[in-house]
């Protein structure tokens, strides 16, 4: 039952992700992009499990590159989105 | 309370956050705030995943974060503006091979987990199910093709490699090998999964060489849909990577970037009038060839240009990749806000393929200050563009090309374009004209209302700008 729980939740955010993004301006399709791409650094959760795992040393390797990698993505992703962001200005008002 | 059971009501909460924040990316009035709501959520998602059980020690987990917050700030501070898309691209690669590792490192896992291995059954003598090699080698598969293809995207997008296309004879052949090769080994992989298996190992190396394959045949123009699409193979392969280990978060984040790079990739595609297949797989320089276009260009100097400026009531900037290489953002804005001080009405018209990567300009544009009210897009224009008095090319050619609308045989006929050519004035900022004025396929610059402003934009602009003061 687990995979078609796993399924179930696969398809219903691939449905959510093509509702959210297709009312997305083309003024914004940078920053959208690079948002998401920060998003996809998600794989960090998942690659605390192997860096973590000492005893097992080939994992542990692999984990620590993969933990470096998505923070890397991470934060790299998140601040240059808001540094692109914070660049978008109104007429009326300044910022944000 | 259970600890296990908190983390992941923990994720329903940061997947509640991704979802508000990719909507607030919606509007520029909230995107930033939106983009903070969806790193909130990282980070909720984050510490619930530091308490998952199996971990023994934190010494490499913190390590490791501390790296990559060091190099991923640093690369988000000193980044220029106008190397963005390949920033962007770089950012994904890493993203991508995160999860190859995850993908990797989760077989050697595979004993002490006992979750996946009661529902599928049991490889021998291994601990590995099938299920989980299965995602562990897509995992792989889509994370190298992601990490080398971004690699490639990076070195076009930076010259650090030639940005033409590479097209050999035989491509398809040896790529469609390359994918039966991937396919095959990964079956034989799953059949027998073992972290020493040899086929484990070859399904690593050829996913690395696909991703370097798919991407050498794309020129530079095509770089946005390739942009788009390595950011949707990213959240996919983070997809799979959360099958593989089990993780809810990691699914649901994954594919709502993996539906965001799809659409994405649609938009760019439809803006160029071709499928993703004509993208991904004809190296566009080896198409036919349009009508050879005879006939005199009007040049015009800075003096005259400034006279026809200085008069205009409705003027409409079109700017394209070559702004991004003369760095003529800054003076672009400058000369619009002289313009509008003059009483003039000044609008900057974007078309979605302008520039490397999907509204790269817009971002240019902004960093200039220009308020996103002026920006509009293709299809806002083209229904007042008889209005305009003076619309102003700026390093854009293939989308202000009539011979899109014009010529059946030209390679980029019935791809939408700006019809600047419909303006009552249009000027082209150019560096020079190729010797010789056959073989030039852009129709524009002959029209009886063009006129070309030979020359570095920035400098031309700055010209133009010295004369108003």
């Amino acid at each position: 039952m687990e995979v078609v729980f796993l399924t179930f939740i696969l398809v219903l955010s691939i449905f959510l992700g093509f509702e959210l993004i297709s009312k997305v301006p083309a003024t914004l399709h940078t920053p959208l992009m690079s948002g998401a791409n920060a998003i996809s650094g998600i794989t960090l959760a998942g690659a605390f499990l192997s860096a973590g795992a000492v005893g097992n040393e080939a994992a542990v390797i692999l984990g620590t590159a993969a933990v470096t990698f998505a923070t890397i993505n991470v934060a790299g992703g998140y601040l240059v989105t808001d540094r692109m962001l914070g660049m978008f200005k109104s007429k009326t008002g300044g910022g944000k | 309370m259970n600890i296990e059971l908190a983390a992941n009501f923990s994720y329903i909460l940061s997947a509640g956050l991704f979802i508000f924040g990719l909507k607030m990316l919606g509007s520029p009035a909230t995107a930033r705030r939106g983009n903070l709501l969806s790193s909130l959520g990282m980070l909720i998602a984050v510490v619930a995943g530091l308490t998952a059980s199996g971990i023994v020690s934190y010494e490499y987990i913190i390590g490791g974060v501390i790296l990559g917050s060091i190099i991923g700030a640093l690369a988000a501070r000193l980044v220029a503006m106008t190397s963005m898309p390949e920033m962007v691209a770089l950012f994904n690669g890493s993203g991508g091979v995160a999860s190859l590792l995850v993908g990797w490192a989760t077989l050697y896992l595979a004993g002490n987990d006992t979750a996946t291995a009661v529902l599928s059954t049991v490889g021998p003598a291994t601990g590995i199910s099938t299920f989980k090699a299965f995602t562990a080698v897509l995992a792989i598969l889509i994370g190298g093709v992601t990490f080398t293809g971004s690699l490639i995207a990076y070195g076009k997008l930076s010259e650090t490699i030639g940005s033409a296309a590479v097209v050999f004879t035989g491509q398809r052949l040896v790529n469609s090998l390359i994918l039966a090769g991937l396919i095959g080994s990964g079956v034989m992989f799953c059949q027998q999964p073992a972290v020493d298996s040899q086929w484990l190992y070859i399904v690593l190396g050829l996913s690395l060489v696909l991703g370097v394959m798919v991407v050498i045949p794309i020129g530079g123009a095509d770089m946005p849909v390739v942009i788009s699409l390595l950011n949707s193979y990213s959240g996919i392969a983070a997809c799979a990577a959360g099958f593989a280990i089990n993780n809810n978060i990691l699914i649901v984040a994954g594919s709502l970037v993996g539906a965001a790079g799809i659409i994405l990739t649609n938009i760019m595609c439809k803006a160029m009038n071709r499928s993703l297949a004509n993208v991904l797989f004809s190296g566009f320089g080896a198409v036919k060839q349009g009508k050879a276009i005879e006939g005199e260009v009007n040049p015009i100097s800075v003096e005259d240009a400034y006279y026809i400026l200085e008069a205009a009531n409705n003027v409409c900037f079109v700017p394209g990749y070559g702004m991004a290489v003369a760095q003529a953002q800054h003076v672009v804005k400058e000369l619009g806000e002289i313009l509008e001080e003059n009483g003039c009405e000044v609008s900057y018209a974007i078309h979605p393929v302008a520039g490397r990567m999907p509204g790269h300009m817009n971002v240019l544009l902004a960093e200039a200050d220009v308020p996103y009210e002026q920006l509009v897009e293709m299809d806002d224009i083209n229904p007042r563009i008889e209005n305009v008095d003076v619309a102003i090319v700026i390093g854009a050619n293939d989308v202000v090309n009539p011979s899109a609308r014009e010529d059946e045989d030209s390679p980029i006929w019935g791809m939408p374009i700006i019809n600047v050519d419909q303006a009552r004035t249009v000027f082209i900022l150019k560096r020079s004209m190729a010797s010789g004025f056959s073989g030039v396929d852009n129709p524009l610059f002959f029209g009886e209302n063009s006129r070309m402003l030979f020359g570095d934009a920035k400098v031309s602009i700055s010209g133009v700008i010295a004369e108003f003061s």
